[in-house]
């Protein structure tokens, strides 16, 4: 079986060794992964913005570009929440659906579905906070919602704590969303400069060295503010971590 | 779609600036907020059946909301029946006609009022005020809000927005006192000397309802102050304002909800007052006021019926980012927060289009409710319908329209995202983080990278055929 790479715009246009990571993690653990050249956008930042009309062709080419494989992988939480819970501004035909039923977010691929219990190559000696996209978190289920008081679990965590030399740390509001939400990042910029400015600093005064998150798309963000504002934090896709990155 | 109201459309945006901008009380409302949060889960904790309790509350409104007509039947003869007059209000202004009926049978010239959402909803004080009525908020947080002429920010802790030092200066400016005293003992004691005369000699009483009970013909109102237990049994008047959506079936049915509400609201096991009444007591006279004011119209929306589940607990508030970051007023509506921006918009979509978008979409609101309603799917559907209504602003669907096409066509996706890579590298800092650049007001662009992943993979994984 080949399973298909999606690698989301802003990954490929800003941060391609997200990309790199992932795929050439996927290679090591024996999946034949193929990259479809041609790709753009799942059509999240019209869709959430209401704007189904100006959705539908990115959300038709991306079923051009992928309907054919048995499974697609994406190194985007927020991107396969789209994928699963909307991507309805076209027509919900059988090869859509099949897609959209058969796409995974990159940790669960490697958690439940190849249940991946080693990375012998990866060594990661420092200190990191987690940072669960909400989309992974309370759409995808990667890990326990606080607010449900659900007995605690966390894919990102399980893949993780298999590194070697990793030390985790948990922030004082482990849940909070970041700001970032796509266009929300730009039209409501100061609420959002300002939460992302509180989530980094929450992580830094945990004693975090690394923010590691599955969505680069929050990264991008927290990096931003973290930079605007001198908090010295690092950022890194979890992808590249287990992938072997050193630092 | 409802008919727009003619009102300027909110700025959600420029109104939240102006809140970050001011870091204390961000600070400090972010902080206050999110203790309750906590506080809540707490709670959580300590009830194993929590998540039971949420489904129960949410089936039984769901149950009465479908079968609406014969409760509120029930409710109106159980209500009648304990002595208590009954009045329908169609909308606001009946409503408002309706009290102001009701005061003038009695001459009544001063009210005093609980807590109530409704009546703001329907702009009751500045009405009754243009008729010579004058009206004391006997919560307060609400005493506070109406000295300074605001609304409330928040649906349980109104002046939650507020600093102490700016109840200080609220006080000092409207009931006297010194603007520099911010001790909150001090600040309380001079609100309740100060109010206390007010609801002992007022002619007519007014409180809300948390909830009505049709077996019973009870209204149940739930404080901490014991203000409503004044305002209802001192004067001689007691008038009840009760949204349509607040009944429940039967006595049984309030401890599923008494035990959720102050929990989640408040983070405590329980109000400090839970009053039950059912009739006038001799002499006085009880009136209660059914309001509809849009419920039944939202009540056929298929997508957003379930709103009207809403306790009014504020839970959805206090766990949300967005409005601890921004502020109550920010929503320039009488419902502010997630459960705002989900109500609002049903009243007036072009007026309210901005408040759906004031949101990350990130679902902790949906996750607190106690009556599970899916307020960030909710959101995420009045997006639809404001733009599909047009109410979107025309930038915002042109740049959304430009979007679309670049993102459809691998050649323009190509073209555009190397121009921003090359933007990046090129431009002087003046230039990159200008103006018009929103996300740079706030944070650093990344850095750009020497070649995307696509160009990237076209070396190093040629397409296999």
């Amino acid at each position: 079986m080949t399973v298909g790479l999606a690698i989301p715009c802003f990954i490929d246009a800003f941060f391609p060794e997200v990309g790199i990571a992932s795929l050439e993690l996927l290679e090591r653990l024996g999946v034949d992964v193929a990259y479809p050249q041609g790709q753009t956008c799942c059509g999240q930042p019209m869709a959430n913005n209401g704007c189904q009309g100006a959705a539908q062709g990115a959300e038709a080419h991306f079923v051009d570009l992928f309907a054919g494989f048995e499974a697609v992988v994406m190194p985007s939480g927020s991107c396969v929440h789209h994928l699963r819970s909307h991507f309805d501004a076209i027509p919900q035909t059988e090869r859509v659906r099949h897609l959209r039923e058969n796409t995974y977010e990159l940790v669960e691929y490697l958690h439940d579905v190849l249940r991946v219990d080693d990375f012998p190559w990866a060594e990661f000696p420092h200190k990191i906070g987690l940072h669960n996209s909400c989309g992974t978190l309370r759409s995808l289920r990667h890990a326990s919602m606080s607010e449900l008081g659900e007995t605690p679990f966390s894919k990102p965590l399980d893949l993780l704590s298999k590194v070697a030399g990793i030390e985790f740390v948990t922030p004082a509001r482990p849940d909070e969303c970041c700001g970032f939400g796509g266009t929300f990042s730009v039209a409501e910029d100061a609420v959002s400069g300002r939460m992302g400015l509180d989530k980094v600093r929450d992580h830094a005064a945990a004693g975090a060295e690394y923010i590691v998150s599955a969505d680069t798309s929050c990264l991008m963000h927290q990096q931003g503010c973290a930079r605007r504002a001198g908090v010295p934090l690092r950022f890194i896709h979890i992808a590249q971590i287990l992938n072997g990155a050193r630092a | 779609m409802s008919a727009t109201t003619g009102h300027k459309p909110v700025d959600h945006a420029a109104a939240a600036a102006a809140f970050v901008a001011d870091t204390p009380h961000l600070a400090f409302h972010d902080k206050r907020l999110w203790e309750l949060r906590q506080k809540r889960d707490g709670q959580m904790h300590g009830i194993p059946e929590w998540q039971e309790l949420r489904d129960l509350a949410s089936a039984i409104k769901e149950h009465t909301l479908s079968r609406l007509p014969e409760y509120l039947e029930q409710f109106e003869a159980q209500a009648q029946a304990n002595g208590v007059r009954v009045h329908w209000a169609r909308d606001a202004d009946e409503h408002n006609a309706t009290v102001l009926r009701i005061l003038r049978e009695h001459n009544a010239k001063t009210l005093a009022k609980s807590k109530s959402m409704l009546t703001e909803e329907c702009e009751m004080a500045p009405f009754l005020e243009r008729h010579g009525i004058t009206i004391t908020e006997t919560d307060l947080g609400e005493r506070i809000q109406q000295l300074d002429g605001q609304p409330p920010s928040h649906i349980v802790v109104p002046a939650v927005h507020k600093l102490r030092a700016d109840v200080a200066r609220v006080f000092a400016r409207t009931i006297g006192g010194d603007p520099d005293n911010s001790d909150p003992n001090a600040l309380a004691e001079h609100a309740r000397m100060t109010t206390r005369p007010l609801m002992l000699d007022a002619d007519a009483g007014m409180t809300g309802a948390n909830f009505l009970v049709a077996e019973t013909g009870a209204v149940v109102v739930c404080t901490n102050e014991g203000n409503a237990d004044l305002s209802a049994n001192l004067p001689r008047v007691h008038i009840v304002s009760a949204g349509v959506e607040k009944l429940i079936p039967r006595q049984a049915d309030l401890g599923v909800f008494i035990r959720l509400l102050s929990r989640s609201a408040l983070g405590s096991p329980i109000t400090q007052y839970t009053s039950h009444f059912r009739g006038p007591r001799d002499g006085a006279e009880m009136h209660i006021i059914l309001v509809d004011n849009g419920r039944s119209k939202r009540l056929g929306q298929e997508d957003f019926w379930t709103s009207l589940k809403c306790i009014r607990c504020g839970a959805c508030m206090n766990t949300c980012p967005v409005y601890r970051r921004s502020g109550g007023l920010s929503y320039g509506a009488v419902y502010s927060g997630p459960i705002g921006a989900i109500i609002n918009p049903a009243y007036d979509p072009a007026r309210y289009a901005a408040l759906p978008f004031a949101s990350t979409l990130n679902g902790s609101c949906t996750n607190v409710c106690p009556v599970r309603i899916n307020i960030h799917d909710q959101l995420y559907k009045w997006r639809r319908l404001i733009a599909e209504g047009g109410f979107l602003p025309r930038k915002k669907v042109f740049g959304l329209r430009v979007m679309g096409v670049v993102l459809a066509s691998p050649t323009l996706y190509r073209l555009a995202t190397a121009s921003a890579r090359m933007a990046v590298r090129v431009l002087p800092r003046a230039l990159l983080y200008s103006r018009l650049n929103a996300w740079g007001r706030d944070r650093e662009v990344p850095v750009a990278p020497k070649e995307s992943f696509a160009a990237w993979a076209a070396r190093h994984r040629p397409a296999k055929k």
